[in-house]
């Protein structure tokens, strides 16, 4: 297709009638200065045979082309959130590692500096006087953004989970349910996977030991962090990350194939941790 | 409580309650009646809303709108109903996806995932001189949304805008927020009607306005 069209020139020029590809095509990738009378100008131009013949026409392309763009964005918003909670977890890694030395050459000041990046923002807000005091809090300020970074990632996370993946992200927080996403890499195949390997995602290690011979099979991977598995006694704590993982892998599969939000699948849950809980109290 | 409806809205009785509705597929699970009307709940929709508290919104039936913030389709569904061509607009796949379901059965209902902060990516596609131009956009900078939108507007359309408060700013005082965002709507519309929607949706003010004859953006 020729680039030489005007500014402002209507989604179906040069676009042949019967070509719903290149109908559709034409209202994503194409843009223009300002709106026209595009009916009459299709028209005109012979594209359709009357303002209803043209009404059919565009119905049938946003729809083809809509339906298109949904998918690749959704595709590709998951990536989007697999980037953003890695780039947290490196981005808090590294805050701790420089605020780990920060806080040792810090203490050469004669000062107390309590470590982690609380310390980093004590140590920031300090007035140097002499040139070694002014790259240690230069340094400070590096960890501080850091974090700051950090923080800004994770409300992204927090924001952008939900719209991913309604379900997975109510049930296990939208942190979490970014690194399952992550780990299984992107919501398609986590909806594929079986709720054993949603179980020890994030345990690949003690997985792999113990296939080759070494060490009992784990109970749980990264869905440890979440409460309904770090909170239950640990004789059950095995049943209550089965029960977790197995809903994990249904509310996966609902977001990725449906992308409803349904309440009784959270409600089942609730259920069943409720059960398993009694059983420790009961013991 | 009587101002005009738009033709092909009307008041009718659904469980023995008067409720505004309009003829066609159903949506989300709403009342219907015998003869093809279904019930338009004004609590999940602020047009419904501002038709429901009476506002005067000018619009006709077959009038051509352009509908930014469409959502799932639920409010924009009851609008195909009614009016003629409608261009929807909606940025998050996810509800995209369900409005797309929700414009296969209505041959003048065109979805569009597009941002409504950028309308030169949906010029090429959505027709000028459209008699209405709804918006219900949760972005902050809703004001400059309706201003880079007037283009599509005639000179005697409509703006019907559902502003909200949190939008712009969680932490300030609602009525604050309000004063500035029509403060800055004034420099491309002439403002009719202003109503909060408090009754129906927390912390939403409902404009009603005018294009203004060549105002500066």
């Amino acid at each position: 297709m020729s680039d030489q069209r005007p500014e402002s020139a209507g989604w179906f020029v040069d676009v042949d009638p019967g070509d719903l590809d290149a109908g559709a095509a034409a209202i994503y990738d194409r843009t223009a200065e300002h709106p026209r009378d595009w009916p009459a100008e299709a028209v005109r131009a012979g594209f359709a045979a009357d303002e209803a013949d043209y009404y059919d026409a565009l119905h049938e392309a946003t729809l083809a082309a809509t339906r298109e763009a949904v998918q690749e964005r959704e595709r590709s918003d998951d990536k989007q959130l697999t980037h953003a909670v890695r780039a947290m977890d490196d981005a808090e890694r590294t805050a701790n590692e420089l605020a780990e030395r920060l806080a040792e050459w810090a203490g050469t000041f004669d000062r107390d500096v309590p470590g982690g990046v609380d310390g980093a923002r004590e140590v920031a807000a300090w007035t140097p006087e002499t040139p070694a005091e002014e790259r240690v809090v230069s340094l400070a300020e590096r960890v501080v953004d850091l974090d700051d970074e950090r923080a800004e990632l994770r409300s992204f996370v927090e924001s952008h989970a939900p719209d991913v993946a309604p379900n997975l992200a109510e049930m296990a927080g939208p942190v979490l349910a970014a690194r399952l996403l992550s780990l299984a890499g992107g919501l398609e195949s986590l909806a594929k996977k079986p709720a054993g390997t949603v179980q020890v995602l994030g345990a690949e290690d003690a997985l792999f030991a113990h296939l080759r011979g070494r060490g009992s099979s784990p109970k749980h991977g990264v869905i440890f962090t979440h409460e309904y598995v770090r909170g239950t006694h640990p004789d059950q704590r095995g049943s209550a990350a089965r029960a977790f993982a197995g809903k994990l892998a249904i509310a996966a599969r609902i977001d990725y194939y449906s992308g409803e939000f349904k309440q009784s699948v959270h409600d089942d849950l609730t259920d069943r941790m409720a059960t398993i809980r009694e059983r420790e109290v009961c013991q | 409580m009587s101002s005009a409806l738009p033709a092909g809205v009307e008041r009718r009785r659904f469980d023995g309650r008067e409720r505004l509705a309009t003829r066609g597929d159903p949506v989300y699970g709403e009342p219907q009646d015998d003869e093809g009307w279904r019930a338009w709940d004004a609590g999940r929709s602020k047009l419904g809303a501002m038709l429901e508290i009476g506002m005067d919104l000018g619009i006709a039936g077959d009038d051509g709108v352009l509908y930014l913030g469409a959502a799932s389709g639920t409010t924009v569904s009851h609008v195909a109903d009614f009016a003629g061509p409608t261009y929807a607009v909606e940025f998050a796949p996810r509800p995209t996806r369900d409005l797309v379901g929700v414009a296969e059965s209505r041959p003048n209902l065109f979805p569009l995932l597009k941002d409504a902060r950028e309308p030169e990516t949906y010029a090429h596609v959505v027709e000028s001189d459209l008699d209405c131009l709804i918006q219900d956009v949760a972005t902050r900078g809703q004001a400059t949304v309706a201003l880079r939108n007037r283009e599509f507007l005639a000179p005697d359309g409509r703006l019907l805008a559902a502003f909200k408060a949190r939008s712009e700013d969680v932490l300030s005082d609602p009525a604050e927020v309000f004063d500035d965002v029509l403060a800055e709507l004034r420099a491309g519309y002439e403002i009719l009607e202003t109503q909060r929607l408090d009754r129906f949706h927390d912390d939403h003010l409902a404009v009603v306005a005018e294009p203004r004859p060549e105002g500066s953006e």
